[in-house]
């Protein structure tokens, strides 16, 4: 940035400075917070907490800054906000920005500036075009001259620029226009006040020009840094450290950092950073990877998959590979290849500027032309064809798009979903059929046990404790946190299972018809390991076919659980014990017929279809690889989320089009005036003001 | 008419103020959370980010 920018540092107050300087920054990621308790009690959570000097909560970026005293680290304000209710993950350092958006304060000053001039000029010109006499009019030139022109060059940079990077890339965009216009009007109008040949001046219009498409930069700005910021946030949630054991002390590292033969130690829900083999037995959680839902048991010595959660004990890894080299990396290298196909996506703006930068230059190219030919006065040429360029210019057709954008994914963003891709709204519209992952996207994770009150729960444990069977272990895992009852006569027979005495009566833990059953004196309890749902789960299926979608299930998972899982969500399309390719050819399959595919799915064994499907959403419990694959993440844990995006979505484009319509339906008035030069600079400005103030209106309502 | 030579400076005065205010604002980063700041309102009026 250059010392001729006003406002590209924000400046710290020097008190700021000094306590920065002394303590250490940190940012943490604050999901969780929505209003003024929130801050409030954020703020005073963290201010207690000895060594933090200040806190201030960023409630639009759903951030807080920390200044600890030296060496402390987040760990404490960690510790103190969730313990106080606040979910809060530590961003990384180099992903959080701590200057803030240069980008978009020095847009905001351009504004500013254009405004001012835009305003003072147009007062100005109201004078004039009221009837000031000759003399009055030629100092009011002169006046509006000397605001405009350094307004100009200050405000109008952006176009300039990105103009100029077009025309040496030898391509035409839609600022090369909107350049030329301004550089004619400024040039016309200049020679009109230095030479006052009757003609009229444009500065009032080049500068609301510049101030309308401007707001529009801005808008467009915005929405694209909350998409990157929130973006980078994500990979935050899951910062890449890992517990490692050398000898008998142990010290977090950076995941890149551990070599093959390094022990690291994996505690309950965690997920192996690399893959390496177990020094203990455990019971894994392979569905990222596969979508089976019933945990897998296994041996000392047997292979874990980067990826894969140990579900019951703490137990020990011993890394064979580096996290580079991991299973999940190579997996999410493929994905890259998948993806690229969907950047070459083009939105409605993109089109509509392809159509857009053409006809204007050849408009005013044959109104010049034209003009030139039938009246042999280049002045009066170039005037028309000055008009033509600055009537057409897209004011509202900058506007119509990104101001339906940021108004929507901002109302997304407070419902939950946050999109990542520029285009991903415009996709989601489109979407016409509905593929859904079984397990982590329409359930939850991990198999839950069925609810059980203290006793029975107890009771289950302690008997579960008491075997090595893997069902037994996979069931103790499940009831850590329950306090184990005293039993006596604790018997285990193989194939059978435990049995004990409790109070005199028998009670057993075995297997039953439909797998184990926990035999209580009073009663029996099927102890399956049964998926929950996830919340709003079967709201969500039925709202998306009452809106007409085709739903889908899909899950690497057994037939039969998916149909019983299936039937009670009433999804009639089930795509049972498919292999990540057949995800992903299911998606190529459905967009040969011409359907658009909307993927949701959490696993890694989703990633390809993620990549492939025209449209993407993963939860924000999703692995990493998933989240990157697809458009947007569903940061809510209800589901109910979905089918409201995809109204939004809908609702979105259906604005963008009557935005579109609405500005080419001005120019269509417009362009005939200006052609047959009957266009006065007060006419554009009327035009460019009510197109503008319409669109932005019609983007912004309910 | 020789009153514009005073009123057109004071008027252009005047705004350039404004817009010297209001790029004084964004020098102090009052746009980096609009949402927040509106819901700070709500609160005490001691800073919360003072020392205590």
């Amino acid at each position: 940035m250059t010392a001729a920018c006003a406002a590209c540092v924000a400046v710290p107050s020097a008190q700021d400075i000094a306590r920065d300087a002394a303590g250490e920054v940190v940012h943490l990621s604050l999901p969780g917070i929505h209003c003024a308790a929130c801050i409030a009690g954020v703020e005073r959570t963290l201010t207690s907490v000895p060594g933090i000097r200040a806190a201030r909560v960023n409630l639009g970026r759903r951030r807080v800054r920390i200044v600890t005293a030296p060496d402390i680290g987040a760990a404490p304000a960690l510790a103190a906000l969730t313990a106080a209710g606040f979910e809060a993950h530590q961003l990384d350092d180099s992903i959080a920005t701590p200057t803030g958006d240069d980008t978009g304060r020095t847009l905001l000053a351009r504004i500013a500036v254009a405004g001012f001039a835009m305003m003072n000029v147009m007062a100005l010109s109201v004078a004039v075009w009221s009837g000031a006499s000759q003399t009055t009019e030629a100092m009011f030139h002169w006046v509006s001259a000397a605001i405009a022109l350094p307004a100009l060059a200050y405000a109008a940079v952006p176009f300039f620029s990105s103009a100029i990077g077009a025309i040496r890339g030898g391509r035409v965009n839609m600022d090369v226009p909107i350049a030329l216009a301004i550089l004619l009007a400024s040039i016309t109008s200049l020679h009109e006040t230095i030479y006052s040949a009757g003609a009229d001046t444009w500065f009032d219009a080049a500068l609301s020009l510049t101030f309308f498409l401007l707001a529009g930069r801005y808008l467009d700005h915005r929405a694209r840094a909350t998409a990157r910021s929130a973006a980078a946030e994500l990979t935050a949630l899951e910062l890449p450290r890992a517990t490692l054991i050398e000898g008998t002390t142990r010290r977090t590292v950076d995941v890149a950092r551990i070599l093959p033969g390094d022990h690291i130690a994996l505690s309950v829900g965690a997920r192996a950073p690399v893959d390496g083999t177990t020094l203990g037995p455990a019971i894994l959680d392979r569905s990222a990877l596969t979508g089976e839902s019933a945990p897998v048991a296994i041996e000392a010595g047997a292979p874990i998959c980067a990826g894969e959660t140990v579900l019951d004990a703490p137990v020990t890894l011993r890394a064979t590979a580096r996290a580079a080299d991991s299973t999940l990396r190579r997996l999410a290298a493929l994905v890259e290849v998948a993806e690229t196909g969907r950047h070459r996506y083009s939105g409605i703006a993109d089109r509509a500027a392809r159509l857009y930068a053409p006809l204007v230059h050849g408009l005013a190219a044959l109104a010049f032309l034209g003009w030139w030919w039938g009246t042999g006065d280049a002045h009066l040429a170039i005037g028309i064809a000055t008009a033509v360029l600055i009537i057409t210019c897209p004011c509202a057709l900058g506007l119509a798009v990104p101001a339906v954008t940021a108004s929507v994914t901002g109302r997304l963003f407070r419902a939950g979903i946050l999109l990542k891709s520029g285009t991903a709204l415009e996709r989601l519209a489109e979407v016409d059929c509905i593929l859904i992952d079984k397990t982590g996207t329409l359930t939850e994770g991990t198999p839950r046990l069925p609810e059980l009150d203290a006793t029975a729960a107890g009771i289950a444990l302690t008997l579960a404790q008491a075997s090595s069977h893997p069902v037994s272990r996979a069931i103790a895992a499940a009831l850590t946190g329950h306090t184990p009852v005293a039993l006596d006569d604790i018997h285990e027979t193989a194939g059978q299972g435990m049995t004990a005495t409790w109070n005199g009566s028998p009670v057993a833990l075995g297997r039953g018809p439909d797998g184990t059953v926990l035999t209580l004196p009073d009663c029996q309890i099927a102890l399956n390991m049964a998926e929950h749902l996830r919340p709003g789960a079967a709201d969500m299926i039925e709202s998306l076919r009452s809106d007409g979608y085709d739903v889908h299930m899909l899950t690497g998972d057994r037939q039969q659980a998916a149909d019983l899982l299936a039937a009670r969500l009433g999804i009639s399309h089930v795509h049972a014990g498919m292999q990540p390719q057949d995800k992903a050819a299911l998606v190529a399959e459905l967009t040969a017929q011409g359907r658009r595919v909307l993927m949701i799915g959490d696993g890694l064994n989703d990633t390809a279809a993620l990549a492939a499907a025209h449209v993407s959403l993963a939860p924000a419990t999703a692995l990493d690889a998933a989240r990157v694959a697809s458009d947007g993440v569903v940061l809510a844990s209800d589901l109910r989320a979905v089918p409201q995006s995809l109204r939004a979505a809908r609702r979105a484009l259906r604005r963008i089009r009557q935005n579109l319509a609405i500005a080419a339906g001005y120019n269509a008035i417009a362009i005939p005036i200006a052609l047959a030069g009957l266009a006065s600079p007060l006419t554009a400005a009327i035009a460019m003001s009510l197109s503008s103030v319409t669109v932005v209106g019609n983007a912004v309502r309910r | 008419m020789n009153i514009l030579i005073v009123l057109i400076p004071v008027s252009i005065t005047l705004g350039a103020a404004g817009l010297a205010a209001c790029i004084w604002t964004l020098r102090h980063g009052q746009y980096e959370d609009l949402e927040g700041d509106a819901a700070r309102i709500l609160l005490d009026d001691r800073e919360p980010d003072e020392p205590q």
